[in-house]
Order: structure tokens, then sequence, then C-alpha cells
């Protein structure tokens, strides 16, 4: 019966993921202004409410301030959107129970992980273009290192995708996901780096910033536009690697035990 | 094990496949097996080593009061659940080990009224087939849609569908792709009349092709009418399995009710007095063993004087199976 079913199906292995992928993406799709537009208008008022008060302030020795902020808010739309994309959609499939339609099909462990974390790492990678394009009409960073910037960029979407995935399938009710995202998700991007260079503080909290592995991520990217960073890019990029085989083992497991998913 | 459709009926199942893809039910295997099922829910212990064969072509009913562990049974069957204990399979497939497959042949009406706001009805079925990994499959989209009436519905969002064409759009999601046992748990819940009837019109022509149909429902004439074979849950546990006409047969009789007239002197016969109920509408009723006995019945009446103004024939019904079985069970 396996042998007719792959041959009635041949696309059966993968068609689940292609068609769980789309309809994610469609999800954020149908309403990118709240999507996709707002979180790029929240960067750029951030832009021009810090741009207007520090422009003065040289980063680096030479980079204007305005200018040294539009990767980290690039940086810090990107990771947010991502998680915001696989955590609610899985939330809300949950407490309405919509999330049957997915249960029920033929839809591997792999498929599911991966079919929700590119849609949130795309939303994120779409998001944090968008808010770069438009905050580029303020200030030019220049573009030192493109493949550190795509790589960055893709690294932070999918582990946030990740995290927003594990958050999805753990929280029962949206306060319990409110808290993941108030509480570890926020602080850890806000304090990492997005406003300033971690040289800026005093050497106790630049300790405590390199515990951050948001830290790693939005300083690597920003090396990609400067060319200059705080840490190496490797080992950012080595940090990023090694959080994104983290979670995702862990993302990996809840789904094949079925955990908060099937009962 | 009773099967219901020759192996001729099954095969015709083809002809309703004919224009897609799809896996025909296997002749010779059972359609779904679940074999000591056990379910526990912390102390709850939901399903007490459940054992059901299903045959290919069934219409087969599951029934009980709430909380017998219906759902609890189904959810194991689609996936949704895991068992503690036993072991399901779906035309030979196991519904852990070999998931894909049985998920593959199976086709779960939920009993929740769930929808995804952000679509259309037809980007729902598509979106649907595609998790099968079916693509371009609008023709037989349309032709389910007709037949659940929903076909001018199908670019309307989902939240904007009544209650019973959310009911009707879960029914067409789980046939996109044109599973051999259809699973339909309470799937006339809140649904009118007339669309009920359509409904089951469309389930009952599936099943002359040869689709297996597992019921469960709370309307027991409906379960009466469509299903030949029954299982009732209590607790967890299997207390009744059998065709339903032998379950009417064995748990439920005929019963004769009568507009009496007792003229003058005249009084039941013996082999009636003591044995009359009457109800507050002046119906007498009297127990009928055998429905043949009616003539006889009447005969012996007329003899002893007494005039009979109007006669009604109750055949058996399942309420009353299921109260005796559920009371049965309870005095144990």
């Amino acid at each position: 019966m396996n042998e007719k079913i792959a041959l009635a199906f041949p696309e059966l292995r993968w068609g689940g993921f292609r068609t769980l992928f789309w309809k994610e993406v469609l999800r954020f799709w149908k309403v990118s202004a709240q999507t996709i537009v707002a979180p790029m208008l929240t960067a750029l008022l951030y832009l021009l409410i810090f741009g207007h008060v520090l422009d003065k302030l040289r980063i680096y020795g030479s980079i204007p301030y305005t200018a040294f902020l539009i990767p980290g808010l690039a940086m810090m739309s990107i990771l947010q959107n991502a998680f915001a994309n696989s955590s609610s959609s899985l939330i809300q499939s949950k407490i309405t129970g919509n999330l049957v339609f997915i249960l029920l099909p033929p839809i591997s462990t792999l498929e599911f992980f991966f079919a929700y974390v590119l849609a949130a790492a795309l939303r994120g990678v779409i998001v944090g273009a968008s808010v770069f394009l438009a905050t580029s009409f303020f200030a030019w960073p220049g573009l030192a290192a493109p493949f550190w910037v795509f790589a960055f960029a893709i690294a932070g979407g999918a582990i946030m995708g990740v995290l927003g995935l594990i958050a999805g399938i753990w929280a029962e009710k949206f306060d319990q996901l409110a808290t993941f995202q108030n509480f570890l998700v926020m602080p850890l991007t806000m304090l990492s780096g997005v406003f300033y260079s971690i040289h800026s503080l005093p050497p106790f909290w630049q300790k405590i910033s390199h515990f951050n592995p948001v830290f790693y991520m939005i300083d690597g990217f920003r090396y990609g536009f400067f060319g200059i960073s705080d840490v190496d890019p490797w080992i950012s990029l080595a940090v990023a690697v090694l959080g994104l085989c983290l979670v995702s083992a862990l993302a990996l497991i809840m789904i094949a035990r079925g955990y908060k998913l099937r009962y | 094990m009773v099967v219901f459709k020759s192996p001729q009926n099954v095969l015709a199942s083809l002809s309703f496949f004919a224009k897609g893809k799809t896996i025909s039910p296997s002749l010779d295997s059972a359609a779904v097996v679940i074999d000591g099922v056990e379910k526990n829910f912390g102390r709850l212990r939901a399903l007490s080593g459940v054992s059901l064969e299903i045959a290919g072509g069934e219409f087969f009913g599951l029934l009980g009061p709430n909380g017998a562990g219906k759902t609890t049974l189904i959810s194991c069957l689609a996936g949704l659940a895991r068992p503690d204990r036993g072991r399901i399979s779906v035309l030979g497939h196991d519904t852990v080990t070999d998931y894909r497959a049985a998920r593959r042949l199976l086709g779960v009406v939920p009993q929740e009224l769930v929808f995804d706001p952000f679509f259309t009805v037809r980007e729902t079925l598509r979106i649907q087939s595609g998790y099968f990994g079916i693509r371009g499959n609008d023709d037989w989209i349309d032709e389910i849609l007709d037949h659940l009436d929903l076909n001018e519905k199908a670019d309307t969002n989902t939240r904007r569908l009544s209650g019973g064409m959310k009911r009707r759009l879960l029914v067409a999601q789980a046939l996109v792709h044109r599973p051999p046992v259809i699973v339909l748990d309470e799937p006339t819940a809140g649904v009118d009349v007339e669309l009920r009837q359509g409904l089951w019109k469309f389930i009952q022509r599936l099943n002359r092709e040869g689709h297996t149909i597992i019921l469960t429902t709370h309307y027991l004439e409906e379960a009466e009418a469509l299903c030949g074979r029954i299982a009732m849950l209590k607790a967890g546990e299997v207390v009744a399995l059998d065709t339903t006409q032998n379950l009417l047969k064995r748990f439920s009789g005929h019963a004769l009710s009568l507009r009496l007239r007792l003229e003058g002197n005249a009084m039941l016969p013996p082999p009636f007095s003591g044995h009359v109920t009457t109800d507050h509408d002046g119906w007498s009723n009297l127990p009928l063993p055998d429905p043949a006995a009616v003539t006889e019945t009447l005969s012996t009446l007329e003899r002893a004087g007494v005039r009979i103004a109007d006669v009604r024939l109750s055949a058996p019904d399942l309420e009353e199976v299921f109260v005796h079985v559920m009371n049965e069970e309870k005095e144990r």
C-alpha cells in the first residue's frame, strides 16, 4: 500500500510542507498593513526620534548615529517579526481549534518545522528589508560586506522563527505568549545593542551583553554594513548557528512528541 | 463481523474515484482495526482496552453518553491523541508507525465548529488538498461544493459563513483527498433539518460507492436510520456491539397503542388486564413482542366487547435500546 500511495502521490513527501509554508506566507500577506507596514512605521519613528536627538553623536569614531541605528533597527524588526509570525499563527490556531487541519493530514515533523520557521524568517526579512529601504532615505549606512548582512538576516529570522514556534506550542493562552514576548524577546532585543555600541557601556554591562545571543546577531549584521563590529563576525555567526541548532533541536523534539499539540 | 457491502459495491467505489487519483479500500482487509486501546488523562481512564473491527464499506455508528470516550477514540484513530496502550490501523496501516499512509486514507470531520478566518471557502479546500500533497484539485473541489450546496459561497471568507455552512465546509475539508474511510464526529450538531438531510444523502452516496463511514451522533434516530452496525460506549468500554437490527431485536419490542372504548360491562380480557398502561392522552399501550400478533390481539379485544377507536403500532427504536444498555451497565 505504501508503494501505491507513493505512486499515486509523488508529491506527498514534501507537498504538505509546500502548502503549509504557502499558507503561512498568505496568512501574513493578507494582513500586510498589520504585519509589514506597521512594524516598518514603528522602526521609522524610532529613527526619526533618536536620529533627531542624537545625530551629532559619532559611533566607531566617524559613523553618524542615524546611519549606525539603521542596521540595528532592521535587525530588530527581523527578529521581532519572525518571532511574532510563528508564535501568533500557532497560538491562534490552537485557541480557535483550526490547528486540527494541520494535525490531521500526513504532515511530518520536519515539514511542520520548516514550513513555520521559513515563513517566519521570510516575514522577518521582508519587514527588515522594508525598514532598511525606508530608513535609507534619511541616512546611508553603506554595504561593506553583503554576505554578512544576508547570513545574519536569515540566521536571525530563523532563530526567532524557531523560538516563536516553541513559544506558540508551549503557550495555551495569549497572555502566556505575551509573557514570553515581553519578558524574554523584548529585553533580549532591546538590550542587544540596537541603539548603541556595547563599547559605550561600563565594563560590567559589556560582559553581561556577551551572554545575550541577540547581541551577536545584531553585531554581525551591522558588520555587513560598516565593516566594523564589537565582536569578530565569525564568532557571531558561530553563536548564531549554535543557537539555531539548539532551539531547532528543542522545537523538533516538541513537535515529534506532539507536546501540547497532540494529547 | 458483518460486512454489509458486497465486493461489487466496494469495487463500485472506483467509479467515484475515477476522475482522480486515489487509493481504493482493500477488499480483504478491515477498514479500521482498534485493538485494546487504552487512554488515560491523569487518573481519568478515558478508554479501557477498546477493541473494534470495522469492515470496508460499513456504515458504523459509535454511540454513547457524554464522556463515554467516543471523541477520544476518534482522536486516537485520527492521530490527534496517542493511545497509552493498544494499536489502531486504517486499511492495514498503523496510525503511529505508518501514520502518513493511515492519515492519507482517513477523512475526519471534527466535532468542534472550527475554521481558518484568513481564507475563503475555495482557498481553504485548496490548502487542505495541498496538505495531502494534492495539487490541481479544483474539479473535485467543485464537485464537493456542489454536493454540499456551498458553490455560491466558494469565494466567501469563512468568517462570513453561517454555522450550518461552516459545518458543511468541515465535511468538504474531510473529503478533499477522497479518503476511503470517513469519520464524522457529530456532524449534524446545530445543522437544520433540510441541510441535515442533504448532508446524509451525500454521505449515504459515498457509503454506497464503497467508503467506510464511522459516525458518532447524539441523534439516535439518525444512527438507527443510517448505521448498519453500532457500538455503544460507556465509561471508555464497549458495552454493546452488534448490527442495528440485532440490537433492536435484542433489547426492544413493538408496542401497540390503542384508544379503547369499554362499553357496558366490557373489561379487558385476562391476557391484557394488568399489563396495559394508559397515558394522559388516553392511549392504552400494550406490549407486543411479535408484530405478527397484532391481528390476534385486536380480535381478542373485539371478542371481549372492547371497541377500538384508534390504533397505533410503534416500531422498536434505538433510543429504547440505548437507555436499556446504559441502565443495564449502571446496575452492574
